[in-house]
């Protein structure tokens, strides 16, 4: 092998190991796209809701109520008959079976959506109103193009009578898809398309504020403790390699922690958001008090030096100069702290967060799910309607964090210091 | 209640803000003492009094409380029963607890409904207790108090030693935290090894805890024992998840250490400022969102291939969970390398090219030998994090324990076992639900030590060029 051959070579290896970093940062951002786009592309449907038409004849004589009732009594009466004979009227068919067929293109929850209807428009009654019904799971997915009619008819759960229903409805411009309010507005439920995150984003909201609530002072006192007045002792230590140590713990240990103490020990509520804040602050506690300690030793000594200069006390400054000048610092460290807590799972699953909750908690001692958990009971399910609307959950709560996080860059170069 | 509580502590000691400020002003105006403190700290000083001993209260009875109403409790129904064992009287105390508020199932025994009259008058005894006592209190500190402001002239002195000491508390939380989780788990894994020998625990080969019936686990007879000797244990789950996390990390340090090195090296500032942040959505990513993709997307696209190859891919192999959390781990590695090789002195360098050394030589041959015990550290970590992962492999990895060194077969970790024991309803003081502590703590001590040597050999990196 001559000079030159060498020479090449070694050029050749530098290329070789430059392509190679090249292709390693490209197949991380490749991962990047193809995970989001895995999650958008599945889960945008679940903002739509398809709907069939029905004209409902709200006749006061059928629902045996007076000319103009109260209130009350419209709430009481049984719609089930009229809600019945309106869907009846929608195709023409013969005998029970396909009746049953008929009805089982609607979700089964017309009775009230009928009901509603009448409660939020009492003047309609005794008139005739096209309503949209919301369309069961499987003609939901049906009319997304999600469903396989090119199966057999044996191995599908609609059958070619129903499939021939559909298109006629769909000939007749009576199938229509409009923006699924109930996907924000409603609890869990076993029926896909009737299922909502409205329980899961109070939950995750009181969860969070309450994580917030206590972990941000108590993280400030502990830093402002350890930068500013702590003596250079073992017990000093002692706290730093706690904090330090409990960062890197894993979450699911803090919902052991979780579920011994604060159900086991102290009994608190389970499934509540209560016990998912406490739990989630603990856990996010270093994670702050970490950035926090940064940036309170970012304000230079001069300006400590300053204060006790003119007669201030250690904690008058502290208090009236270093702490506000470090506070904005410490905002964008808690924000994406907190960000970390809204995503976090398995320390939840752990205190009973995963139980089957339909009505939405209106207080943090109401057993609740959260966002992350909603997404790990729905991926769960069997239904193919659950899998739209896991990723249109997974959407929602990655708004969220990208918010929180753009939160938190912008407060960072909004407040940034140069001494 | 105890919201009500705290809210009247908020405004008295409010008021009693106001009234200390107010009465050291009177002072000094009518007789000629001269203070140290401006009169705001005595309107603190005065609501420190206020406020700190009875929250003290509050919070110890908050905790006392129900440990001492089930003591109560269990001493009558003792005094009725002699025979009851210690379980017995716990699930009777649930059952009491449950009626009273109100979500009991199950058959009704006059013991439980005696049980229950007990404990309401207990909780309204504890209740006015509470008050009588909180007033006390009360009283007794802010007469206290105001004696005290007519001949202290060291307010500012006492509120600033009590707000130190009041921030030293909160810096206790961590230490406190750690004893927490110490105990918790350490508690429940004792009683867990009292019933099975921990050396059968942590060298078995077989785990299958669905096996274990045994709701007495302090009370366990020899035959009891040798059936249960059999279902727990932990090797196989030791195995999957260093199997699964081997896997993760074959993924993520290449791609993540080559990464780091071509944006420490390689990358002009505009590739930097753009692509270290998108590499870095990856461990914003929840862990959850993580699962979902690979039990829905990569799961089942591993089984196709393998259906095409004649290959038989569960479809929860252990391939998918891994190549998943490799990918989640990879801005961890990538990120701390990229900073570890930052941090060697350019000067390294500069002696590399002047011998006539190519880039990629110098890289090879001095950066990463000067930056490999930070790499090593940062791998470290990244692994402490693989092992601790729970949600991917609770979505995406299997149930069922196996042994296996296959990836295209399912295995089982750690996390996942503790989720699948405690998920759901579960009595406490049962092997099943014990052994997921036990194997709580095996992990937290494993994650422990995993950290501490990653950070020994971080700081000595420091150390070395600093």
């Amino acid at each position: 092998m001559n000079k030159e051959q060498r020479l090449k070579k070694r050029h050749n290896a530098e290329k070789r190991f430059k392509l190679y970093g090249l292709t390693s940062i490209l197949l991380a951002i490749f991962f990047v796209i193809f995970l989001l786009n895995a999650i958008f592309s599945k889960g945008s449907g679940a903002f739509l809701k398809t709907t069939i038409d029905v004209e409902v004849n709200f006749d006061a004589d059928t629902l045996e109520l007076s000319e103009s009732p109260p209130l009350e009594d419209l709430e009481n009466t049984d719609y089930y008959e009229l809600a019945i004979d309106s869907i009846l009227k929608v195709k023409k068919v013969n005998g029970l079976t396909e009746e049953k067929l008929l009805i089982n293109l609607f979700s089964p929850d017309y009775e009230y959506e009928i009901r509603n209807f009448l409660l939020d428009n009492p003047k309609a009654l005794n008139q005739t109103t096209v309503l949209k019904l919301t369309a069961s799971d499987d003609f939901d997915q049906l009319h997304k193009g999600n469903y396989p009619r090119e199966l057999p008819e044996e191995r599908r759960r609609i059958n070619n009578f129903q499939l021939n229903l559909y298109d006629e409805l769909v000939n007749e411009g009576k199938v229509n898809k409009i923006f699924n309010s109930y996907l924000f507005t409603k609890g869990d439920s076993r029926n896909p398309e009737l299922a909502g995150i409205g329980g899961a984003l109070v939950g995750s909201f009181f969860t969070i504020v309450i994580t917030l609530l206590l972990s941000f002072p108590i993280a400030i006192a502990a830093s402002v403790y350890l930068e500013e007045f702590a003596p250079k002792n073992k017990i000093t230590d002692f706290i730093e390699i706690n904090i330090n140590n409990l960062a890197a713990v894993p979450s699911i240990v803090f919902g052991l922690l979780g579920l011994g103490i604060l159900l086991g020990t102290f009994h608190l509520p389970r499934s509540t958001p209560l016990v998912a804040g406490i739990t989630l602050a603990l856990m996010t506690l270093p994670r702050i008090i970490i950035p926090c300690r940064a940036s309170l030793k970012a304000v230079p000594p001069s300006i400590r030096e300053g204060a006790l200069a003119i007669g201030a006390s250690k904690v008058q400054s502290v208090t009236h100069h270093v702490l506000p000048l470090a506070i904005p610092g410490t905002l964008s460290g808690t924000i994406i702290g907190l960000a970390q807590a809204l995503g976090e799972t398995a320390p939840l699953i752990l205190i009973g967060m995963v139980a089957f909750v339909v009505d939405i908690p209106s207080i943090p001692t109401d057993p609740s799910a959260s966002l992350p958990v909603q997404v790990y009971l729905w991926s769960e399910q069997a239904e193919r309607g659950f899998v739209e609307k896991t990723s249109a959950t997974i959407m929602v709560l990655l708004s969220f964090l990208i918010t929180l996080n753009f939160i938190a860059v912008y407060l960072r170069q909004k407040f940034e210091r140069k001494w | 209640m105890n919201i009500i509580i705290l809210l009247l502590v908020t405004i008295f000691s409010y008021l009693s803000f106001l009234y200390g400020r107010s009465r050291i002003r009177k002072i000094t105006s009518t007789q000629s003492i001269k203070i140290n403190a401006l009169p705001n700290y005595y309107g603190y000083y005065l609501a420190l009094w206020c406020a700190l001993p009875a929250l003290i209260i509050l919070l110890f009875w908050s905790i006392f409380e129900p440990a001492i109403i089930k003591y109560l409790i269990s001493q009558t129904l003792i005094q009725n029963d002699l025979n009851y064992s210690s379980d017995q009287l716990n699930l009777l105390y649930q059952k009491i607890r449950s009626l009273y508020e109100g979500n009991f199932s199950g058959t009704l025994t006059e013991e439980i409904k005696i049980g229950v009259k007990n404990y309401e008058n207990l909780q309204t005894i504890a209740q006015n207790s509470k008050i009588v006592l909180l007033l006390s209190t009360f009283i007794a500190a802010i007469s206290y108090g105001i004696f005290r402001i007519s001949k202290n002239n060291k307010a500012r002195h006492d509120v600033e030693k009590i707000l130190t000491g009041l921030l030293f508390v909160c810096s206790l939380v961590a230490i406190l935290t750690t004893m927490g989780i110490i105990f918790s788990l350490l508690f429940e894994s004792l009683k867990f090894f009292s019933a099975i020998n921990i050396f059968d625990f942590l060298f078995g080969m077989n785990w299958s805890p669905q096996r274990a019936f045994v709701s007495d686990a302090s009370a366990i007879t020899a035959l009891e024992y040798e059936n249960l000797k059999g279902a727990f244990g932990s090797v196989p789950l030791f195995a999957g998840t260093a199997f699964i996390a081997l896997i993760a990390m074959l993924v993520a340090v290449p791609i993540g250490l080559f990464s780091g090195i071509y944006m420490a090296e390689y990358a002009s500032s505009k590739v930097r400022k753009y692509s270290k942040p998108i590499i870095e959505i990856l461990a914003g990513i929840p862990t959850v969102v993580y699962g979902f993709f690979a039990a829905l997307t990569v799961g089942p696209f591993f089984r196709e291939l393998g259906e095409k190859l004649n290959l038989e891919v569960s479809s929860e192999s252990a391939l998918a969970a891994g190549l998943v959390m490799g990918v989640m781990i990879i801005p961890y590695v990538s990120s701390l390398s990229d900073d570890v090789i930052n941090a060697v002195p350019q000067s390294l360098r500069d002696g590399s090219y002047a011998i006539g050394a190519t880039k990629s030589e110098t890289i090879k041959n001095v950066v990463i030998p000067a930056a490999l015990p930070g790499i090593v550290g940062s791998v470290l970590l990244a692994v402490s994090r693989a092992i601790g992962e729970t949600m991917i492999v609770v979505m995406a990895a299997g149930l069922a324990a196996n042994l296996t060194i296959n990836p295209l077969e399912s295995t089982t970790t750690i996390t996942t076992q503790i989720v699948m024991l405690l998920i759901g309803d579960q009595e406490f003081d049962s092997p099943k639900t014990q052994s997921a502590f036990a194997l709580g703590l095996t992990l937290f001590f494993a994650t422990l030590i995993l950290n501490y040597i990653a950070l020994r050999f971080v700081k000595k990196y420091r150390e070395k060029y600093e």
